[in-house]
């Protein structure tokens, strides 16, 4: 029996994740051409540290809602981390002590999550819709609604960073290495098959032997850690801890694993498309910044954006299902 | 009027997608007051021949005929309203409606002030029910009914739109001995009115017991149309597969071994009782019983996806942890579960991926699962069960029913099992296939495999089992060995209140 039914360039080129890698060089060259300073390395430099936070979440995001769930408390779980970080830093803690500190407390965070969902039965959405407003209010609680801006300038410059003469953040690295990790976790390891299974079947996933609470659980934990690690990042980036830093940023990274062509109803998703898709909000915002328009407009574009990704594919399959029915009447 | 026409012709009409050609050259001929039988391997072309009766599909070619006069269907609503029924094996009701209400849904009448009058709804109802000599009570929920009282309620809603041709699509699979009866008597009242039937089903005895004419397809193609009476069930299914089945349940002998899975006084409050078995290394041990037994239940219970109340399970020598199939798998389990589509597979997925799903932890290496593995697994399993399909990536969802079971069966073969449970392996699989099936269980036995089968067909069982047990009202109320057990012992073990007696009625 032949392996793959299609040639391989095929497999790779004609897929909803290619689909969204397309729009995105299609916007960057549109963007280039036409929008006065886009071409600038300045827009490389702030594209990559103005997403860092939403790409990091996505990551654990794609899996999670592959599995069919969803976790709205990723932002809320960035303020309490920067309250952590900001607070143990007032405190005199060192900051090589306060970042695995504020990342394990997110892991915590992202662990009663996970055991609300897999152990007690509960729908995510109701869950994380909770601690959305449970972490936010503690976020906010802890700290009020001062600041603490103190940090030591060797951090918050290693934040904002770049690699020598290049445009490019010293994060991207990180960034990199923590895209392949979790490229390789969906779609290399068993693991990464087994969150695939129970988002197409978590019934079938059970009857093969799955641990399906178990790897919620996991991928709630590693939602929450990766969240606090970017809560520590945007805390660095703009020098100030406060109870409602990246208030609404689970929106967005929502709309960009979404846009990157993983499946709302689990089972479907590529790390690839992701990428494509935080980078293509990325793209869209700075190019329209830089035109000057304003922020509502922005969201509306994005908005759209989101709203024809879930839509088009819905209308595409219509489209392929009525012309096969109509190509059965020609008799 | 023309009472000299059929109520129902169709001839040489065929149907393609893409370049499959579902139906070549279906003819059917149905008179009023008959039931009519269509059997045939799956894939032979019924159900889209049925489809294609109910307006689901349009025909590509040939014609179709209601009472002499041509049709062409563009739509289900098209066909109701031309007296085209479906009754399908589960079919869909509002779990919230009442029955009444899911009868009558979308043409309620209507009262003073345009107000749905139930009255009027509920004594329709009623008149129905008596009318097809059941009992159900018109206002209770749909939700919570059984398939059989669902199926039911379908053929008054048909019979109420004045259905003159009823299509029934295998009503009995699922269905328990008493229930097939009573929907059997619903038929032959229904035929003693003057309606058409099709009945459509895998079961030659119910063919036999049933109807009136029988119509065998193949291919896609018509083979041959008898009055029941004038063919065995041997003829059926030589046409049916086009070749003389040798044998359809090819035993080979084999030496039990040493016991390998030990079920010691299993305990679930209110599903079983105090049930304890052996099944020994190279023996098939049968699980016979009605539906709703308890049967599939004690075998999720030992796989370890249900949870138990007491007792405990030993596989090998090991006693496995309670409600974790992970710990099973590893000790050595296997189960190939009773709905395929729902837990047997993950339909979305390709076959390559159905058949690594539990191997593939040993597939890896150092964490990374290599694609090649995971297609040298999966070309090396389906080849040797011989499924059939376009490519190892192709999706199981597009796969006949007997290769979908024959994916699952190759996922956990390829584990290497020491036991393999299997809860209804033929279940709505062709004839063809199920020989295949079969041959391999037997087989796998005498190489040194325990098997414990699940059936509700009992020559299945029959026909494989070395020892039967038999399961009634959530306890071992019988073992026999293969000589003793006999049809009628089975059944007069399995019936409760029938021990002692002349058999069940």
């Amino acid at each position: 029996m032949r392996t793959h039914a299609r040639p391989w360039w095929q497999r790779a080129l004609l897929t909803r994740e290619m689909l969204t890698v397309l729009i995105l060089v299609a916007a960057w060259i549109i963007a280039s051409a036409t929008v006065q300073g886009f071409d600038g390395p300045l827009t490389i430099t702030y594209l990559v540290l103005d997403v860092a936070p939403v790409l990091l979440i996505a990551l654990p995001m794609t899996l999670i809602i592959a599995t069919g769930e969803i976790d709205l408390s990723v932002a809320s779980v960035v303020g309490l981390s920067s309250v952590t970080f900001g607070l143990l830093h007032q405190a005199g803690a060192d900051l090589w002590l306060a970042l695995p500190a504020s990342v394990l407390l997110g892991a915590v965070c992202g662990a009663l999550n996970g055991a609300l969902v897999a152990y007690g039965g509960l729908p995510s959405l109701a869950v994380t819709i909770g601690s959305l407003a449970l972490y936010r209010g503690l976020a906010v609680g802890l700290l009020g609604t001062t600041a603490v801006t103190d940090f030591p300038e060797s951090w918050t410059d290693g934040a904002t960073e770049k690699l020598g003469e290049s445009p490019w953040p010293a994060i991207t690295l990180g960034l990199v290495l923590l895209i392949a990790v979790f490229a390789v976790l969906l779609h290399a390891t068993p693991f990464g098959r087994n969150v695939l299974d129970i988002g197409r079947s978590s019934e079938a996933a059970r009857f093969s032997g799955v641990d399906v609470k178990r790897t919620l659980l996991i991928l709630f934990v590693l939602s929450g850690a990766v969240s606090a690690l970017a809560g520590v990042y945007y805390t660095l980036r703009y020098g100030s801890a406060r109870g409602d830093n990246a208030t609404g940023l689970e929106l967005q990274v929502v709309a960009a694993v979404l846009l990157g062509g993983v499946s709302i109803f689990g089972g479907r998703g590529a790390i690839h498309g992701v990428v494509a898709g935080v980078l293509l909000i990325g793209v869209l915002g700075s190019a329209l910044r830089l035109e000057g328009v304003t922020v509502n407009v922005i969201n509306i574009v994005i908005g759209t954006a989101l709203v024809v990704s879930v839509v088009a594919p819905r209308i595409a399959g219509g489209l392929r299902v009525r012309r096969r029915s109509s190509a059965g009447h020609g008799s | 009027m023309q009472n000299a026409a059929p109520t129902l012709r169709l001839e040489g009409v065929a149907k393609s997608f893409g370049p499959v050609a579902a139906l070549r050259s279906g003819t059917l001929v149905v008179q009023p007051g008959t039931i009519h039988a269509l059997v045939g391997e799956n894939g032979a072309g019924k159900s889209t021949l049925v489809k294609i009766v109910g307006g689901v599909h349009r025909r590509d070619a040939g014609v179709v005929e209601l009472d002499g006069e041509p049709v062409d269907f563009s739509g289900p609503a098209e066909a109701k309203a031309a007296g085209v029924a479906v009754i399908h094996q589960e079919p869909a009701s509002f779990p919230d409606l009442t029955v009444a209400e899911n009868i009558y849904l979308g043409r309620e009448p209507l009262g003073r002030f345009r107000r749905i009058d139930r009255r009027v709804m509920r004594a329709g109802t009623r008149q129905l029910f008596r009318d097809l000599g059941v009992d159900l009570d018109p206002d209770r929920p749909a939700e919570g009914l059984s398939i059989a009282d669902q199926q039911i309620v379908e053929i008054a809603k048909a019979i109420s739109l004045d259905a003159r041709l009823l299509v029934m699509d295998e009503p009995t699979a699922a269905l328990s001995a008493v229930e097939v009866r009573r929907l059997f008597a619903v038929a032959r009242g229904l035929r003693d009115a003057g309606h058409a039937v099709v009945f459509i089903s895998h079961r030659l005895d119910e063919v036999a017991d049933l109807c009136d004419t029988v119509t065998v397809m193949r291919d896609g193609e018509h083979v041959s149309t008898d009055a029941v009476a004038d063919v065995t069930a041997g003829d059926l299914v030589r046409r049916m597969v086009g070749r003389a089945v040798a044998d359809l349940y090819p035993k080979v002998p084999s030496t039990p071994g040493e016991v390998v899975l030990r079920v010691e006084g299993l305990e679930s409050t209110g599903t079983f009782h105090d049930v304890s078995f052996d099944v020994r290394a190279g023996e098939i041990v049968g699980l016979a019983g009605l539906v709703g037994a308890g049967r599939s239940e004690i075998a999720r219970a030992v796989f370890g996806v249900d949870r138990y109340d007491a007792g405990r399970v030993v596989v090998g020598g090991r006693t496995l942890r309670p409600g974790d199939p992970t710990a099973a798998i590893a000790a050595g389990l296997a189960l190939v579960p009773e709905d395929r589509r729902l837990e047997g597979l993950v339909t979305e997925s390709s076959v390559a991926r159905n058949v690594s799903a539990v191997s593939r932890r040993r597939l890896a290496r150092l964490g990374i699962l290599l694609p090649d593995a995971e297609a040298r697994l999966a070309r090396d399993w389906s080849g040797r069960l011989a499924v059939k399909a376009g490519a190892l990536d192709a999706v199981a969802t597009t796969m006949s029913g007997g290769n979908q079971q024959k994916v699952v069966l190759a996922k956990w073969l390829a584990t290497g099992p020491k036991v393999l449970i299997v809860d209804e392996p033929t279940r709505g699989i062709d004839v063809g296939t199920k020989a295949e099936v079969h041959r391999l269980l037997s087989t796998l036995a005498a190489e040194g495999l325990a098997v414990l089968m699940i059936s509700s067909e009992l020559p299945e069982v029959l026909g494989m089992a070395d020892r039967v047990l038999v399961v009634r009202e959530g306890r071992i109320a019988a073992e026999l060995s293969r000589a003793e057990a006999t049809p009628e012992v089975v059944m007069r073990a399995a019936t409760p209140g029938a021990a002692g007696q002349e058999g069940a009625a």
